[in-house]
């Protein structure tokens, strides 16, 4: 056996080797977050906390209120800020290729996505709270599709760009639109890229907390009306956490544990319902 | 149903062919530009909140030490340089893992393995911020400071040069743990990108790679990585732009002292984590300008880091076109 | 503004509407308030069906936001003067009392064992005093065997009432550090570490072996902390409870106080506990408007009604006399 062969056969093993080690390294910590919580969090975690509203402290309650209102401005939020990054993205990836404008925009996308979520907080406070006099659902709901929309524009537009052109070319050969070539042959080809990424931006605002403490607020109470301020789990399991009630403790690991089993469903029900078809190269 | 809807709209206005595609590339156009704008307004409206620090400290804000909320001293240099080690620290660690993650994911794993690893690996990613956080405070720094920097101390502590590092009491905050839980909260960001990026890459171009009797290791970094290469110094950016703008799981581990130590075992603070911090009791003018004016430094810090990414990324590509043409 | 108002049409343009706050009451600001009010506000609920909805965001940006009108009604640690009030048209009251408590992990020494008095504690938080088996503390505990250990300080890593609390009190009984450190909601600490809230700072001083923290005394009971005995203005040692807390506020000058800013550290009387502190309410004048007169029905149920639930959650209630003349203040005016 010479000496070229075994280096690359060496070289072979021990790279597999790394790649399975870089796996158990994320699983370790994977496995380690999910024993706290669920070790945390399950006792707490009943029907009383869909039908009860967040207690006083040491009394009996729920986190109704705080999971109907993270709900619906998360909601809104990717309601929002998908959609306008999915049509920013395609523009990048379609139309702008090659573009100083598109660079321009590329860029400040990236700038979008580091900004700390406190600092989009203050500036949805200064655009939408002060000017319309208070607190709101509706200001929480545009932070969070501020964070959500780099997170979209990046990942769709990486997407997009990943499709090979000669699927465009035999469409538009075929005569189609461009704007039905990108609806039926890019988007349908970069699908599940992109709702990874929206999956993703999804995951990261339904537990920010900077960014609604200053739009949001937070709402003892259960209210459905968004233009009032709003009750919501991140805020909620920062407060309760934060304080020397067991019973406020539990609730907040509780909440978490609730956050983080609602990704997982998500997660599981989109990949089990909407499998990809065998790629029939 | 909407084709219908359109065609069907169109014989009744008469509207010519091109219409949808003029609407739909104004429309896709509209929303590009207002991400521009977005920061446009954003970037304003923050100079114009720091503005009276600006004026009072001017450009010595970047080099200046103190952080003194009794005394109206303020200074960017501790937090500049707790944000720029930990996020070094964080992509030290996370660049290498999550690669290796979504190689193995994509091009080692057999398949019944990859569905439940993938999904845990999404599932990471998915773990608010805040959580990060808690386990960080309560569960893994009292770790860290009985089994992990004990044996640092012990065993690197003694070493030229990099053993300072590892100095310093074992309490198991400060830039080390800050480091490893935005690590652990970017692995999972960026593999999870790595990896449907990497189940792209064409089946032809693995079996001739495979057919020139390359390795599985060969065929991985010569096809899949260079197939992908712009796609992954994307998704280290992405990595890297969370990194620096992660505000809770840091804020709860670093342990917000504005003092700048060469041991990474000792306190330190992030820009993101000041503001976190002291954002809320801030009280004065200047005070709260000179936290807005710690946001613009990080605007412009990203900026920055941005366009050396930039550079470093034109480099690849051309010289990858060099070696291929 | 024009860009704001441009991109602020533009969102609003998509049919999304703004109504204007309903019933609900919202006040915002002191985080060391917080458990009560929700405590209050829940059980008021229960009982009238109004909503009185309190958050907690710190008390600057509680006093920033009720200046922007954004709140009905805000709550701050430490008082506003006269002139920041008749500046914003504010109104202030007291709200309840707390307080806050060094407290330490020195192996083999019970809660309440360790006397220490104000010159001590500011040198031991500035780092002048660097183990326990120090001769100025050694001193004040002749009867104590105190192990040699070195002193880890544990300080707030937020801003906090709490630390303008005790700064407040190391800055009046030690020139050395009104001088060198001060008194604020956060401030440049020369050693130690920060941990976040005062659970965080409950949760280190338990790990750190010769720790020494702040903390709020409800923090103190439920997590079975060692608390400092601290010499008082008139050179008793007193051990830190609701009483000794209550001891500070009876001796307090609320009517000669423009703005009832009364700071309660270092207060005379011989059971005082030295770092005391009363939380206080803001609210827009006048005095009468419709949201005030619930607000002040609801705050004189919870004074009068809420008093021994305030006393459970390691609270001071304001003492009856004074809930009266508030009372007073308010039919007058």
């Amino acid at each position: 056996m010479d000496w070229h062969y075994f280096k690359r056969r060496l070289m072979n093993q021990v790279g597999q080797a790394l790649a399975l080690m870089a796996t158990l390294f994320t699983l370790f910590w994977l496995v380690w977050l999910l024993t706290t919580l669920i070790s945390q969090g399950w006792q707490a975690l009943d029907l009383s906390m869909f039908v009860k509203d967040t207690p006083a402290p040491g009394a009996e309650g729920g986190m109704r209120n705080a999971i109907v209102g993270s709900l619906m401005m998360c909601l809104a939020g990717v309601a929002i800020g998908a959609p306008v990054g999915v049509l920013a993205a395609t523009w990048l990836a379609e139309y702008g290729r090659g573009t100083w404008l598109a660079s321009a925009i590329r860029f400040v996308n990236d700038i979008l996505l580091s900004t700390p979520s406190i600092i989009i907080g203050i500036f949805i406070y200064g655009l939408v709270v002060v000017n319309t006099g208070g607190f709101s659902g509706w200001a929480g709901a545009l932070a969070l599709a501020m964070i959500i929309l780099p997170v979209v524009v990046r990942t769709s537009e990486d997407m997009m760009l990943l499709v090979p052109d000669q699927m465009r070319e035999a469409a538009a050969a075929l005569g189609a639109q461009r704007w039905r070539l990108i609806i039926d042959v890019v988007y349908r080809a970069a699908r599940r890229g992109m709702v990874t990424g929206i999956l993703l931006g999804f995951a990261r605002i339904s537990g920010e907390t900077a960014p609604l403490l200053f739009t949001a607020l937070n709402n003892q109470f259960l209210s459905t009306d968004m233009g009032n301020v709003m009750a919501n789990l991140p805020m909620m399991i920062f407060q309760y956490a934060m304080s020397p009630y067991s019973n406020w403790q539990e609730l907040a690991w509780a909440g978490a544990l609730l956050i983080t089993l609602t990704i997982l469903a998500i997660n599981l029900v989109l990949r089990l319902f909407w499998r990809e078809p065998k790629k029939g190269h | 149903m909407s084709k219908v809807l359109i065609s069907s709209i169109k014989e009744a206005v008469g509207v010519p062919r091109r219409f949808g595609d003029i609407v739909f590339k104004q429309l896709t156009m509209v929303c590009a530009v207002f991400v521009l704008l977005l920061i446009v307004a954003m970037g304003w409206q923050l100079t114009q909140s720091a503005m009276p620090a600006v004026k009072l400290f001017g450009f010595d804000f970047l080099s200046a030490k103190s952080w003194d909320p009794v005394m109206g001293e303020f200074g960017a240099a501790p937090s500049l340089w707790g944000t720029l080690i930990s996020s070094f620290l964080a992509l030290l660690i996370a660049v290498p893992v999550s690669l290796g993650v979504a190689i193995f994911l994509t091009q080692i794993a057999p398949s019944f393995l990859r569905r439940p690893i993938s999904l845990a690996v999404e599932l990471l990613a998915a773990i608010p911020s805040i959580i990060y956080g808690f386990w960080g405070l309560f569960i893994l720094s009292p770790w860290l400071s009985n089994n992990v920097q004990p044996w640092l101390t012990d065993n690197l502590g003694d070493w030229p040069i990099i053993g300072i590092l590892f100095q310093g009491p074992p309490m198991g905050i400060g830039l080390f743990s800050a480091g490893l839980v935005l690590s652990i909260m970017v692995i999972p960001f960026m593999a999870s990108i790595l990896t449907d990026l990497f189940e792209t890459v064409p089946t032809q171009l693995k079996e001739a790679s495979y057919g020139l009797g390359s390795t599985r290791w060969e065929m991985i970094t010569q096809v899949v990585l260079p197939f992908a290469k712009v796609g992954i110094v994307g998704s280290f950016m992405l990595g890297l732009g969370r990194a620096l703008g992660e505000t809770m799981a840091v804020t709860f581990v670093i342990g917000n002292a504005h003092r700048i130590s060469p041991s990474l075992f000792e306190p330190s603070t992030t820009i993101a984590s000041t503001l976190a911090n002291e954002f809320a009791e801030a009280s004065g003018e200047l005070y709260i300008s000179s936290l807005l004016y710690l946001g613009m430094v990080l605007f412009l810090l990203t900026f920055v880091v941005l366009i050396l990414a930039r550079l470093l990324l034109w480099r690849i590509t051309y010289q990858a076109k060099g070696r291929t043409k | 503004m024009k860009i704001k108002n441009v991109i602020l049409a533009g969102i609003l343009g998509a049919g999304i509407q703004f109504q204007a706050a309903a019933e609900q009451i919202n006040g915002a600001g002191s985080s060391f308030i917080y458990p009560i009010f929700s405590q209050w506000a829940s059980t008021y609920y229960q009982n009238t069906n109004e909503k009185i909805n309190y958050q907690s965001i710190g008390s600057g940006g509680g006093i920033r936001q009720i200046i922007q009108g954004t709140v009905d009604f805000a709550a701050t640690d430490a008082p506003l003067t006269q002139d920041e009030l008749s500046e914003n048209t504010l109104l202030q009251y007291p709200l309840i009392m707390g307080g806050v408590i060094p407290t330490h992990n020195i192996p083999g020494i019970k809660a309440n064992e360790l006397r220490l008095d104000g010159e001590t504690l500011a040198q031991i938080f500035s780092g002048k005093i660097s183990h326990w088996n120090d001769p100025k503390i050694q001193q004040l505990n002749p009867d104590l065997k105190i192990p040699k250990k070195a002193i880890t300080i544990v300080h707030r890593a937020d801003g906090s009432g709490s630390t303008w609390m005790f700064t407040n009190y190391l800055s009046k009984v030690s020139k050395d550090w009104a001088d060198t450190i001060g008194s604020d909601k956060s401030v440049n600490w020369p050693k130690g570490v920060g941990a976040k809230g005062n659970e965080g700072v409950a949760n280190y001083i338990k790990r750190i072996e010769g720790s020494i923290g702040y903390i709020e005394l409800a923090y103190v009971l439920h997590n079975n902390m060692s608390s400092v005995s601290l010499k008082n203005k008139e050179g008793n040692y007193v051990a830190p409870t609701l009483d000794s807390l209550k001891a500070a506020a009876a001796s307090a000058d609320w009517d000669g106080t423009p703005g009832m800013a009364v700071i309660l550290t270092d207060q005379p009387g011989a059971e005082s506990w030295p770092i005391t502190g009363a939380t206080f309410v803001l609210m827009p004048e006048p005095v009468d408007s419709a949201n005030n007169q619930k607000l002040q029905k609801f705050l004189t149920w919870s004074w009068r009604d809420g008093a021994d639930k305030a006393a459970e959650l390691a609270y001071v209630p304001l003492p009856i006399s004074l809930v009266k003349k508030i009372e007073a203040n308010w039919q007058k005016k």
